[in-house]
């Protein structure tokens, strides 16, 4: 299992397509905080996102922050939300926008697996919970878009040394989080025989 | 209300405002021993890497006095009132609600109460039926134990009720408990604490649940009928290879808790409620007289 460092957003989606899953990668330059209701607003209401989304990085995040100014915002603590219930946006956030890497915790249900090989898209596991070591690994919050939706705004945040991050689905039609599953269900019926 | 029950309600409030930000960023000791003996039972290099990067990120939270977890969750709080403390419930509740809030206000913490319905954000973790208060009456005592267990919607969201019938049996139970922690996967935030409740009623068996999640870590249910399946299914768990974050591994759960209560002979729920690897929760005694001792687990 190789590391990677990569720099986003990207430009060459080449770059992509060298990670693997279960290769390690550490992230550089910019992270675009999304959530729940970031994505209902773009999917669901039709509304366009304010950035360009283009080669970004996506992170399922809302943060705790404290308001220092209008759209100025310091880092309180910024952590990472459970990706499944967003699968639904993946297709869309690739083919109309032209993201390139969604990273959460838990990963992404199978139906994930088909739009991020067709779109050239990876989903990256982060460790859930490891909002400290995160935050530290926030340099500054740049910008925020739909301040209303507080705290699930659309936030651009500067990174240096993010991760440690690990390829959950690649884009080559790879799934950890399918392989875990198919090994434990067989499990299960192995430990089902056991006591009954 | 007299002068000291006003003293009193203010010694409570203070206690919640303390305890929930304190569960939030100091985890307690037989979670981060549970933690450190995961990372020595972990082999696979995925797993690996995330137990390292769990006990990094206590390490952090502890330096910067940050929160482990951004979320600050659902503000839970267990209550053991003595019939003689001079306190009322209803009195605690408000000290509980106005607690949580200048906690939230105050650090600031980030506020997750939404409305069920509209989901807007009722602001300062608090709103309709929130804080979470459970409650327990001790005979013949004076005093009032409190424990702020925030709760993460990752982990609460992995929650499982099934009303087997009798003729399942404990086997049932087993097979149900191993396909829901199957079924959550990496969401829950594992490795964390499984809490199981058998018996009683549909909203009861939940309530047990939630119960076992929140005692220290390891400990084990006084019946020992009990405390033998908590073993069993402790290891029947971590036999599953869905290990740290569902990335596979050796280690899935730190932990399986079981509460049971008796049930009605053609009932047979039993609900499964998931607790993250960062299992925060935090306690407080306070005394008649309002003094606040901290740490005083129950």
């Amino acid at each position: 299992m190789a590391t990677h460092e990569l720099t986003f957003p990207i430009s060459d989606p080449a770059e992509i397509l060298k990670l693997h899953a279960g290769d390690e990668v550490v992230v550089q330059g910019h992270v675009i905080g999304i959530r729940d209701r970031t994505q209902i607003r773009i999917f669901d209401h039709g509304v366009e996102p304010p950035i360009d989304l283009s080669g970004a990085f996506l992170l399922h995040t809302a943060p705790n922050v404290r308001k220092l100014g209008p759209g100025r915002y310091e880092k309180l603590c910024i952590g990472t939300t459970t990706s499944a219930r967003m699968v639904r946006f993946t297709e869309g956030l690739g083919e109309r926008y032209g993201v390139r890497a969604i990273c959460g915790k838990g990963g992404f249900p199978d139906e994930a697996i088909e739009p991020m090989q067709r779109l050239g898209m990876v989903y990256m596991a982060i460790v859930g919970g490891a909002a400290a070591l995160e935050t530290t690994q926030i340099e500054e919050i740049e910008h925020v878009a739909w301040e209303d939706l507080m705290p699930e705004c659309l936030w651009t945040f500067r990174v240096n040394d993010f991760g440690p991050l690990t390829v959950g689905i690649d884009a080559h039609g790879n799934s950890l989080y399918h392989d875990v599953q198919e090994r434990a269900n067989t499990k299960l019926e192995e430990l089902y025989a056991r006591f009954q | 209300m007299s002068t000291t029950a006003v003293g009193l309600e203010e010694a409570v409030v203070e206690a919640a405002a303390h305890l929930y930000v304190w569960a939030l960023k100091d985890i307690p000791r037989d979670l981060r021993d549970a933690l450190a003996a995961a990372c020595e039972r972990e082999t696979s290099v995925a797993g690996i890497r995330v137990l390292e990067t769990i006990r990094r990120n206590v390490v952090i939270a502890d330096e910067q006095e940050n929160l482990v977890c951004q979320d600050t969750g659902i503000a839970v709080y267990y209550c053991r009132v003595g019939e003689r403390f001079p306190l009322h419930p209803a009195g605690i509740y408000r000290a509980l609600k106005a607690g949580t809030e200048q906690a939230t206000v105050g650090h600031p913490l980030r506020s997750n109460t939404v409305h069920a319905l509209t989901r807007e954000n009722t602001g300062a973790n608090v709103g309709y039926r929130v804080p979470i208060v459970h409650w327990d009456f001790v005979p013949d005592w004076d005093g009032l134990d409190v424990k702020c267990v925030p709760k993460g919607s990752g982990s609460e969201n992995m929650s499982f009720l099934k009303m087997l019938v009798p003729a399942d049996g404990v086997n049932g139970i087993k097979r149900f408990v191993l396909e829901s922690i199957v079924g959550a996967g990496g969401k829950p935030c594992p490795p964390g604490i499984v809490g199981v409740g058998i018996g009683g009623s549909a909203d009861y068996a939940m309530h047990l649940a939630k119960e076992a999640i929140a005692r220290p870590v390891g400990t084990r249910n006084p019946d020992p009928l009990v405390a033998r399946l908590e073993n069993e299914l402790y290891g029947l768990l971590n036999e599953t290879g869905i290990g740290p974050m569902g990335l596979g591994g050796d280690v899935t759960v730190l932990q399986c808790h079981i509460e049971h209560a008796d049930t009605h002979m053609t009932l047979n729920p039993v609900a499964v409620n998931y607790q993250c690897w960062a299992a925060r929760r935090a306690s407080a005694h306070i005394g008649a007289d309002g003094a606040v001792e901290l740490d005083r687990e129950f």
